[in-house]
Order: structure tokens, then C-alpha cells, then sequence
């Protein structure tokens, strides 16, 4: 049977770990920038045609932010991959162990 | 918690062991370990006490053990720990023992040899097979007609000796692979080219018997002519440490040869396989009990060792030991003495005796899982006084708070929690687990301080309100930019100033801009604003000044219970109260004029307050014409004149009045004088009733007499400890401003951290920027981890750790006491090594 399993069992820790602070993370981030919060004005990749053109001040502004926003969620999404992907790691890593022993 | 304070009472006793209970009840004060025996011969050798012999025997059985430990581990077979704790043997038990171990010793020995015998046959055999069958080849070749054919008519067509086969003889042997080049050039040059070497490789490495290793070798074959190239060829062969074999010259002699040479084998790999069996099998059995067994002899050997620093009775009917020990637990001693007669069978009971003495006790602080890393923490810069005031049980809240002011950040804070409740939650899986990386063990130890570090960074990350370098916005900002457009209320900003300037700076004296402080903390505002540092600077500063000296005030009180207890009141007449003056009217007075700033000033009149570094400084110049710096308040001058006055007075009372003090009350006591009868001292006080024994020899251990007064001597140290402290109150005040730099330092650099990793992951306009901000992130946790944790907390430690032992401690702790050492048998149960 091809085994599945592809790193140690540090690895897979080390990528859980990651992952839950990920998703966490990135899920507040993104809950922040669909808020529109101020203090990530900064983080919002905007140009100064961006608000020189809006008709619908502060539209644009808002549309970034919305798209840094989604941006910060598929990242979470992609970490819970990432954190279901270790999970199986550990437990393959744990079956091997009493296989062994 | 009360004995957190102070160490432990210890007291100095005689212990009278009968000799036949005295090793019992040895080792049952080795399982409690609560008593530290002292040597009463120190002038005895080691090889000369009286039970070398047995320490001996105990030795001779552990290097036993170890070689039986050592070759368990070569087998790769896996000690059993089960953590159990065996009882200490009865001496008499120790024969079967030295018995158990010399018989697996010889066993496990001859096993080793017989192996080894065996394994240098089997090598020899597998060579010799392997020459057998490459050979062939060679001979074959040899004999091969038209390579024959091939060769001879590229040598020479008229040799006269050509027709006529030549009587070659040649040698067979095996040597090792990463000789072979060297040996054909030595060969060449020493024979002159008139030999002929073939050799090949054997793939599958052979077995070296005695060290076990694995090596390649290969089969050569030399044919040559005549005697004397023989004898050369010979010689070089045992030179470069070749096995020759004999090899038979005809093909059928061979073919025999190596069907003999196989049955050999056979026949060797199943003896060997039965010994390698049976090896397996005693080393297996041994597994399971070398754990128990070595913690029996070392216990044996402790027990025999502490026994030797006994005094042994004229009678030699019992053993004299002294111990300290801590009177708390005088109960369970008595009781483990009793224990350990029961267990002897003895009728006669041993003696626990308290006796009188001068000498300085050690220092004893009993700990918890939970205190003992604070208290290493104060033990690492050094062992508190005997019933010295001990800094552990503030310094397990001062120390982690001390740190978090230098890292305060939100996010770092909880992920420092979270990996610290990791350890502390699953302790006692991983104490189970025996980790044995050094790294690890030190964070372990310390898993109760970094939680603390983590909760309160958590804590003054919400007072900084920094997340990440970020600032979470829960209450809503108390700063508006509306009212600066409506002229009603004084804002005086329209379109066009926004067109002109690229920064604006808000004014809160116009009515509806600053509507009041933030609930809790920092206003999320200042994250955004441009002049944000020159804010926080001013806070941060003003904060590490209040809590430094709060600090230091607080340190120099604690050495006021330090002189209560030592009941020396010229020390606190003379010493701490001028200290803690000095300190609170120069230092205490600025803390003052600080809350006294932020309290007095609002947005309003704010423009015309006073700078407090300035109005400090003029403090001290007695300068009060300043025009630039107004008073904060009326009768100012006055005041601070007076506190001045006061500070500087208390110098001399430091630094003459108490040496001078103490002079005159050596003096008295040394007219009055007193007087030695035999052994007992009297002193004559000023009338017939004071007069009291003073001294008393049968009492204490040594008679010592009082300390000379050497007024020079004590001038000095006097003259330092005060300037010390003068100019430690400046410098270190100074030195607390480190709370600032390294906070400072941590937010910037995680500032730094978002702006140049994190930044770039979000400022994508297209949805491909997830998968990038999905492999940025990664990159932002391992600097965060290793850059903003690890390298930032570490040096926030130590900073916090330099705040404890210098700027607090030297305040009121000595730190001059040794250590108390108990005999017990822990150590040997976690496998350490003594010594």
C-alpha cells in the first residue's frame, strides 16, 4: 500500500500549529477589513486614482477593502487545509508508531 | 506561604546511631532527605574512614553495571523504566548482589569472546571463499588460449623462451579497498614491475570481529617468478597488513577446497546464531532490572558514604553523626529514625539531640512546582542570608510584570500563554517522558514564569493597545476630526487646507476633538498618527520612572523587616530611615510631580506646561528664575528647597553618625569589661544587677570571640555603602528607563516586521494575492516566532532579571548564605550522576 505519510511527526506539530493561528489570524483579519477598520488603511493597496476617480466616494475604497478582505478569508480557508492535511499527518504518524512497536 | 518569606529555621543536631540501626536509619533519611550531614573528620583521609571497604565493593558493582549498561545499549535493546522506587538492600544482601552482578559479569564476558572468537573464524572462512571464487576467474583468464594467444604476440614474436610455459608461482590474500593503490605502486617499484597483480572488489562489506564495524575489502592475486620476489612479495603483503590464504594450485584441489569451505560456513553461521541468541536473551533479562539495580547500588553507596562522615564512639557501640536540619520537620525525622530501628530489628532506639551553636546555619527555602523557579531565579545571583528577607515571593509577581512593560504586545503575549499552558498542562506527560535536551529542560523549568510573562503581557499589550502592531479599536476613538471644519466651535481647517498640507495635526483645545480618554489604554488613534512615538515616548518614559521607583521604594522597605528581625535598631535609625528619605524626597517627589502633570494639565492649558526634566534639574541648581519653565504650582521653591536640604542631610547620617555610633557603643562595652571563669564568661554591667553570663564554652561548638572594631575598617565600608547608595538612587532610576528602550524596541521592531512581510501578502488587488498571503503568513510566523519571542523575549529576560538582582535587590539582600544540601536519594532515582 503507498503510504501517504510525507513528514515526521514534528512537522506535522509544527504544521498544526500554524494552522490554527492561520485560521485564526486571517479570519480576523479579514472580519477587519470587511469592517472597513481604519487601522489597516495602511494594508490597503490603493492609489491616489483610486480616490481621485471615485464618483461614489469612498466606494473604491471600500471595494479594496472588501477585496483584501475575501483575500484574508480563501488564506484562512487554505490554512484549514493545511491544519486537515497535518491532522492526517499525526494520525498516520501515531498509526506507524504502533506498527512499529 | 508564610515560610516563602524567610528560609526555613534550621538548627544544628547530634544524631547517636547504634551500629547495627545506623545504616537503616541512614537510609530512611536518604528517602525523606530532609537532614544535610556534615563531616566530623574532615582530617581523615578518604581511604582511611571505616567503611572504605564497603564503598569500595560498591563501586566494583557499579562499573559492573555499567559495562552490563553499555552493552545493553550496543544491542539496541530498550532499558525498562517502570519508575519504581526499590528499598535500600540490607548490607548483609549485598554479597547475593556482587554475587548476581560477577556471575552476569563473567557470563556476559565470555559470551563476548566467545563471539568474537568465533566471528574472526567466520571472517577468515568468508575471505577465503571469496579468494577461492575470484581466483578462479584469474586462472581461468590465464588459461584462456586466445587471450593467450593475444598477449604473447604483443609481447615479443622471438622470445626464445616462448612455447615453453613458465613456472609462475603467486600468492592469494585479501586486504583492505582503500589500500589497494598504494600497495600496487610499492609492489611495482619494490619487484621492478616483474610481478603481476589482479585484483577485485568483494561487494558486500565483511564484518570487522573486534570493533564491529563494517569494511570493504578485495581479493588479490600476485604471480610472479623465482623464490626471491616471493619473499618480497611476502614481505610487502604483511607490511601493508594483508591475510594471505592458501590457495591450491589445480582447479579440482580448488573446487574441493571452497565445497569444504562452504560446509564450514554453514555450520559457523548457525553456532554464531545461536550465541548472538543467547546473548540477546541474557541482556533482555538484564534490561528489565539494571534500572532497579543501579538505583540499589548507588543508594548502598550513599548510604556508605554519608556513614563515613560519622564520628565513630570510643565504645564503637554507636555512630555520632551532626546534621542541619530544619526544625519544621524534627517530626518526621524522629519518626524516620524510628522507622529505620524497627526495620533493623534493634532494641535500642537512635537519638535526635538539638544542640546550641554560633555557626551560621544554611539557607533552606522549601519550594513547590510553582515557586522554585522564581526562587532559582533570586538563588542564581546568590544564596539569600540564613533568615534573610527572600525576594522569591515578590519577585514571582514584580518579575513577569517587569518583563511584559518591555514586551507588551497583545498577540505575542497569548501566543507566549498558549505554548506555556501547553507545558504546563500536559507536565506531567512530558516529566514522564524523560526529554533530555537542555534546550528544552530550561524552558520546562521555567514553564510557571513564562506563563506569568505570557498573561501579563497579554495584559500590558491591551494597556499599549498593540496587537501585532496593531491596535484594536473596542470602544471607539475619543478623538474626532469633524469639528475642525465647523468654524462654531473654533476648527479652522476648510477643503482647501486638506488640498495644501500633507499633514494635519488635530487640536484638542476646539470643543468636540478630544472627548475624553479611552477606557482602557492607549487610543487606538495614536496607531495611525504621525507624531505617535513622540506620544508614546513621553507615556512610556514617564511610566518606567513611576514603576522604578515604586520598585526601588518598595526594596528599600523590605530591608526594614530585615533589620527588625536581625533586631538592629541603629541600622534602621541610622540606615534605612535617611535611605528611604533620600530616596522619596528626590526621587518620590518627581513620581509626585508627574501624576501631578497629567492630573493638573488638560487640552487647554496644556501649552503652557512645564517640562518636568527641566524643573528637575533646577531643583538641584536651586534655580528658579527660569522664564521658559513655569512653576507647575505656587510655593514651589519652597518646598523643593526643603526636600533638597532634607536629602542632603540624610548623607551624613549615613555616612559619619552610625560609624561614630558604633565606635561609642564598642567603647562602652569594652570598659565594662568582663571576666572568664572556667569556661564561662561574665560581663559586669554598669551596676551589680546587669551583670550576666555573657558567653558559656560547654555551650557552643567553638568559642569565638566578638568581632574587632576596626573604626577604619568600618568607616569605609560605611563611606561605600553610602555613596553607593547616593548614587545608585540616580543611576538606577536611570537604569529603569530600560522598560522604555525595550518596549520601544519591541514595538517598533514588529512594526517593522507587518510593514516589510505582512504588508506585501495583503496589498493584492487580485484574489491570487490569497495563496501569496497564505505563504507571506507563513513567513510572518516563523519571524514572529523566532525573531519577536524568542530573540526579543530573551532579551527582555535578561533586562527584567538585571532589574531584579541589581536595582532591586542590592536594596535590602545580601545574598551571602550557602546552601542547604540535603542527603537524599532523588538524584539517584532520576538517573543523575552524582558529583
Amino acid at each position: 500500500m503507498p503510504s501517504l505519510l510525507f513528514c515526521g511527526p514534528k512537522m506535522a506539530a509544527c504544521g498544526i500549529v500554524i494552522s490554527i493561528w492561520g485560521v485564526i489570524m486571517l479570519a480576523m483579519l479579514g472580519i477587519f477589513f470587511s469592517a472597513k477598520s481604519a487601522v489597516l488603511i495602511e494594508d490597503v493597496p490603493f492609489t491616489e486614482e483610486d480616490i481621485r476617480n471615485d464618483k461614489n466616494p469612498p466606494q473604491n475604497i471600500y471595494s479594496l477593502y472588501n477585496q483584501v478582505g475575501i483575500n484574508c478569508f480563501i488564506a484562512a480557508a487554505i490554512y484549514v487545509v493545511v491544519g486537515a492535511v497535518s491532522l492526517c499527518q499525526v494520525r498516520l504518524n501515531k498509526r506507524q508508531e504502533y506498527m512499529v512497536t | 506561604m508564610g515560610e516563602l518569606f524567610r528560609s526555613e529555621e534550621m538548627t544544628l543536631a547530634q544524631l547517636f546511631l547504634q551500629s547495627e540501626a545506623a545504616y537503616c536509619c541512614v537510609s530512611e533519611l536518604g528517602e525523606i532527605g530532609m537532614v544535610q550531614f556534615r563531616d566530623l573528620n574532615p582530617d581523615v583521609n578518604v581511604f582511611q574512614r571505616k567503611f572504605v571497604n564497603e564503598v569500595r565493593r560498591c563501586e566494583e558493582m557499579d562499573r559492573k553495571l555499567r559495562f552490563v549498561e553499555k552493552e545493553i545499549k550496543k544491542a539496541n535493546i530498550p532499558i525498562v523504566d517502570t519508575g519504581e522506587n526499590p528499598e535500600v538492600p540490607f548490607p548483609r544482601d549485598m554479597i547475593d548482589l556482587e554475587a548476581t552482578f560477577e556471575k552476569l559479569e563473567n557470563e556476559l564476558k565470555e559470551i563476548n569472546s566467545n563471539q568474537e572468537a568465533l566471528k574472526k573464524n567466520f571472517l577468515e572462512l568468508t575471505e577465503l571463499k571469496h579468494i577461492l571464487r575470484r581466483t578462479q576467474q584469474f586462472f581461468d583468464e590465464m588459461e584462456d588460449p586466445s587471450l593467450l594467444e593475444e598477449s604473447s604476440t604483443l609481447i615479443d614474436p622471438s622470445d626464445p623462451n616462448r612455447g615453453a610455459p613458465l613456472r609462475l608461482g603467486f600468492v592469494a590474500g585479501v586486504i583492505g579497498r582503500e589500500r589497494i593503490p598504494t600497495f600496487e605502486r610499492m609492489l611495482w617499484r619494490v619487484c621492478r614491475g616483474n610481478v603481476f597483480l589482479r585484483q577485485a572488489d568483494i561487494e558486500d562489506p565483511l564484518e570487522d570481529p573486534t570493533m564491529g564495524d563494517q569494511v570493504h575489502k578485495s581479493v588479490f592475486i600476485i604471480f610472479f617468478q623465482g623464490d626471491q620476489l616471493k619473499n618480497r612479495v611476502k614481505k610487502i603483503c604483511e607490511g601493508f597488513r594483508a591475510t594471505l590464504y592458501p590457495c591450491p594450485e589445480t582447479p579440482p584441489e580448488r573446487k574441493e577446497m571452497l565445497a569444504g569451505v562452504h560446509a564450514r560456513i554453514e555450520d559457523l553461521q548457525m553456532v554464531l546464531n545461536q550465541t548472538e541468541d543467547h546473548r540477546q536473551r541474557v541482556l533482555q533479562a538484564a534490561a528489565k532490572t539494571v534500572r532497579v539495580w543501579f538505583i540499589k547500588v548507588r543508594k548502598m553507596k550513599a548510604i556508605y558514604h554519608t556513614l563515613n562522615l560519622c564520628n565513630i564512639d570510643v565504645t564503637q557501640k554507636c555512630l555520632i553523626a551532626e546534621v542541619w536540619c530544619p526544625i519544621s520537620d524534627m517530626d518526621s525525622i524522629q519518626f524516620a529514625l524510628r522507622r529505620g530501628t524497627e526495620k533493623s530489628g534493634s532494641t535500642v532506639p537512635s537519638i535526635l539531640n538539638r544542640m546550641q551553636t554560633k555557626q551560621t546555619p544554611p539557607t533552606y527555602n522549601k519550594t513547590n512546582k510553582f515557586t522554585s523557579g522564581f526562587q532559582s531565579i533570586v538563588d542564581a545571583y546568590g544564596m539569600g542570608s540564613y533568615r534573610e528577607m527572600n525576594p522569591a515571593p515578590y519577585t514571582i509577581i514584580t518579575f513577569p510584570f517587569l518583563f511584559a512593560v518591555m514586551f507588551g504586545d497583545f498577540g505575542h503575549g497569548a501566543l507566549m500563554t498558549c505554548a506555556a499552558l501547553y507545558l504546563v498542562l500536559r507536565e506531567t506527560r512530558l516529566m514522564a517522558q524523560k526529554i533530555d535536551n537542555e534546550m528544552f529542560n530550561m524552558v520546562f523549568a521555567g514553564r510557571y514564569i513564562i506563563l506569568l510573562m505570557g498573561i501579563f503581557s497579554v495584559y500590558t499589550g491591551a494597556i499599549y493597545n498593540d496587537c501585532f502592531s496593531k491596535s484594536l479599536n473596542v470602544f471607539g476613538s475619543g478623538w474626532s476630526v469633524r469639528p475642525m471644519f465647523s468654524p462654531q466651535v473654533g476648527g479652522n481647517w476648510t477643503f482647501k487646507t486638506l488640498e495644501d498640507n500633507n499633514i494635519l495635526q488635530l487640536d484638542p483645545a476646539v470643543d468636540g476633538v478630544f472627548r475624553g480618554p479611552y477606557p482602557i489604554g492607549i487610543d487606538p488613534i495614536w496607531n495611525i498618527a504621525n507624531n505617535k512615538l513622540t506620544f508614546l515616548n513621553s507615556f512610556k518614559m514617564k511610566m518606567s520612572i513611576i514603576l522604578g521607583v515604586i520598585h526601588m521604594l518598595f526594596g528599600v522597605s523590605l530591608s526594614l523587616f530585615n533589620h527588625l528581625y536581625f533586631n538592629k535598631p541603629l541600622n534602621i535609625y541610622l540606615g534605612f530611615i535617611p535611605e528611604i528619605i533620600f530616596m522619596s524626597s528626590l526621587f518620590g517627589y518627581l513620581v509626585i510631580l508627574i501624576f501631578y502633570k497629567w492630573i493638573s494639565y488638560d487640552a487647554s492649558t496644556s501649552k503652557d506646561a512645564p517640562s518636568l526634566l527641566i524643573a528637575f534639574i533646577n531643583m538641584f541648581l536651586f534655580n528658579y528664575n527660569d522664564p521658559t519653565n513655569k512653576p507647575l504650582y505656587r510655593g514651589q521653591s519652597g518646598l523643593q528647597i526643603f526636600l533638597v536640604l532634607i536629602a542632603l542631610a540624610c548623607v551624613p547620617c549615613m555616612l559619619v553618625v552610625k560609624t561614630l555610633v558604633l565606635r561609642r557603643q564598642y567603647l562602652w562595652r569594652k570598659r565594662l569589661g568582663t571576666q572568664n571563669f572556667g569556661g564561662i564568661r561574665v560581663g559586669n554591667g554598669p551596676t551589680e544587677d546587669e551583670a550576666e553570663i555573657i558567653q558559656h564554652d560547654q555551650l557552643s561548638q567553638h568559642s569565638e570571640d566578638g568581632p574587632e572594631f576596626n573604626f577604619g575598617d568600618v568607616a569605609v565600608h560605611q563611606a561605600i555603602h553610602t555613596i553607593e547608595y547616593c548614587l545608585g538612587c540616580i543611576s538606577n532610576t536611570a537604569s529603569y528607563l530600560r522598560l522604555w528602550a525595550l518596549s520601544l524596541a519591541h514595538a517598533q521592531l514588529s512594526e517593522v516586521l507587518w510593514s516589510m512581510v505582512m504588508h506585501i501578502g495583503l496589498s493584492s488587488r487580485s484574489y491570487g494575492g490569497a495563496v501569496l498571503l497564505a505563504v507571506i503568513f507563513c513567513f510572518f510566523a516563523i519571524l514572529t516566532v523566532a525573531i519577536l519571542l524568542i530573540m526579543e523575549g530573551l532579551s527582555a529576560f535578561l533586562h527584567a532579571l538585571r532589574l531584579h538582582w541589581v536595582e532591586f535587590q542590592n536594596k535590602f539582600y545580601s545574598g551571602q548564605g550557602f546552601k542547604f544540601l540535603p542527603f537524599t536519594f532523588e538524584s539517584i532515582l532520576d538517573g543523575r550522576l552524582e558529583e
